[in-house]
């Protein structure tokens, strides 16, 4: 049958055509499209995973400064709490250094004031004694102007005397 | 209602064609015309109104060498040089005391120039697209029109090569993508149903031989040990080992043959269905003007179906032809463990 047995001279000519169509296109044709997609796809690749390694790594950026801010907060938080107690304290240490000074001051005051009471009474002792002897000396002066006078009053002084030495 | 008047216009055609088929109408000449090879090129026409391209025929006789001269000189059975087409075959044989003699022929026939045109069409659009590459940065910018158009078609078959070759698919895959992009576009023209389409080209069995012995060389120059050692020392009972060669080099000889059979069945057959459904319409010239409007109708509607379809399977036995050769030469390139 004409149409399965092959002909000799197209077979020729396609072996020729062929070979010659392969070995052009093998050369010039698919090796230099197949190669450039690939290098592209390879480039794609790589700056696909360039720029998912960004992306992580803008994650962990944001990661990081969400707990930086995070740690100045509370950082910020304590050291405002630790400065308010600490005035609270310096406050309240300097009442109690005031109150202690305050009541040191008194206590001297007192001691002082009580010493000026005792100066003062001692001499106020002083001169009321000096004052009573004279006072006793003028007394007696006016009283025993007289030699009866003197004598009555000796004569007493004697009784008083033996009075009391009989008393005891 | 419009329906109607479709089908009342199309019952109209015949009353106004002019066509001169009749009762000697015959269809197994025409389809095996449109089919077969030829030394000239038939545009339209019949008889002494055919319009036609007359193409060189190269022969060389036994007796008197060389000679190239134009198939017009053959027409209509005339004799040139002791040359003339036989009446049985159509090829160009010599008369040597009496008896047909087939000088050695290697005519540009419709296949041989439908085969140069489609491979020079074929050559530029591949050149122009890796031109494309040449003079621009692939890393920049999209590959656009030709470029854009091939790299798919490209790259598919480039990555089948990697899938069933492995790792030196590199090697392989221009000649996987030669052989699809040719039966391809060839599978294409030989839809297309005017110059310069319609030379069954990959329907014609000498070229899917071609195509097919390509394969077995690419299969069996190339194989590993291990190939080799599967087809003439399988690991197989001792008692099975004669048999195993036998069989393996019978199973290496028939994938070229089912490769070229397939393709050239499959094309022949899109072929013969289309041109048989095209020939109803002549066929029922005779019987009066109803029937053979309804069955112009029915056979435009399945011609247009079978046109679509073979678009389909122009494309598939190109990628079937080019899968299996990839899978046969994976193979022949596998390393054993």
């Amino acid at each position: 049958m004409n149409l399965v047995t092959p002909d000799g001279g197209l077979l020729f000519w396609m072996t020729l055509i062929f070979l010659l169509l392969f070995f052009i296109l093998a050369k010039f044709g698919f090796p230099i499209i197949t190669e450039m997609v690939e290098k592209r796809n390879r480039h794609i690749d790589e700056s696909l995973r360039l720029a998912r390694e960004a992306q992580t790594r803008m994650n962990d950026l944001e990661k990081e400064q969400a707990a930086l801010l995070e740690k100045t907060r509370t950082e910020q938080t304590q050291i405002l709490r630790e400065a308010a107690r600490t005035r609270e304290n310096i406050i309240a240490q300097a009442k109690s250094e005031a109150r202690d000074e305050a009541a040191k001051l008194l206590e001297k005051a007192k001691i002082e004031i009580a010493a000026e009471k005792e100066s003062a009474l001692r001499d106020i002792r002083k001169e009321v004694a000096l004052l009573s002897v004279d006072i006793a000396e003028r007394v007696m002066r006016e009283k025993l102007a007289s030699d009866e006078e003197q004598s009555r009053y000796i004569g007493r002084l004697v009784d008083e005397f033996t009075a009391r030495n009989q008393t005891n | 209602m419009r329906k109607w008047l479709y089908i009342l216009c199309l019952l109209c055609l015949p009353l106004l064609s002019r066509a001169e088929a009749g009762e000697d109408f015959a269809v197994a000449d025409v389809i095996f015309e449109h089919i077969g090879d030829a030394y000239e090129w038939h545009f339209w026409g019949e008889g002494d109104h055919a319009v036609a391209l007359h193409l060189p025929i190269i022969v060389r006789s036994r007796t008197t060498g060389w000679h190239c001269f134009s198939s017009r000189r053959l027409a209509h059975g005339e004799e040139y040089a002791g040359f003339r087409l036989s009446p049985d075959s159509g090829k160009v044989v010599e008369m040597v005391e009496g008896q047909e003699v087939r000088p050695l022929d290697i005519s540009i026939t419709k296949n041989v120039l439908s085969l140069l045109m489609s491979s020079l069409l074929l050559a530029v659009l591949v050149l122009l697209a890796a031109r494309w590459y040449r003079r621009h940065d692939s890393l920049e910018e999209a590959p656009s029109g030709l470029a854009g158009l091939l790299e798919p078609l490209v790259m598919m078959i480039h990555d089948m090569a990697r899938e069933n070759i492995g790792e030196d698919y590199k090697r392989y895959s221009p000649f996987l993508c030669t052989a699809f992009f040719f039966i391809l576009l060839n599978n294409f023209l030989g839809i297309v149903p005017f110059f310069p389409g319609g030379a069954n080209l990959t329907g014609n069995i000498a070229v899917t031989l071609v195509l097919a012995l390509c394969t077995f060389l690419a299969v069996n120059l190339f194989g590993t040990k291990h190939y080799y050692r599967e087809i003439f020392w399988p690991d197989v009972p001792a008692f099975l080992k004669p048999i195993m060669p036998v069989i393996e080099v019978f199973s290496a000889l028939v994938k070229p043959i089912s490769l070229t059979i397939r393709l050239f069945a499959n094309m022949l057959a899109g072929h013969i269905l289309i041109l048989s459904l095209v020939c109803i319409i002549f066929i029922m010239y005779k019987f009066g003007p109803v029937l053979f409007g309804s069955m112009t109708f029915i056979s435009v509607l399945f011609g247009l179906f079978m046109d679509l379809l073979e678009c389909l399977v122009a494309f598939i036995q190109a990628y079937v032809f080019t899968m299996l050769s990839s899978i046969y030469i994976g193979l022949s390139r596998e390393k054993g463990e």
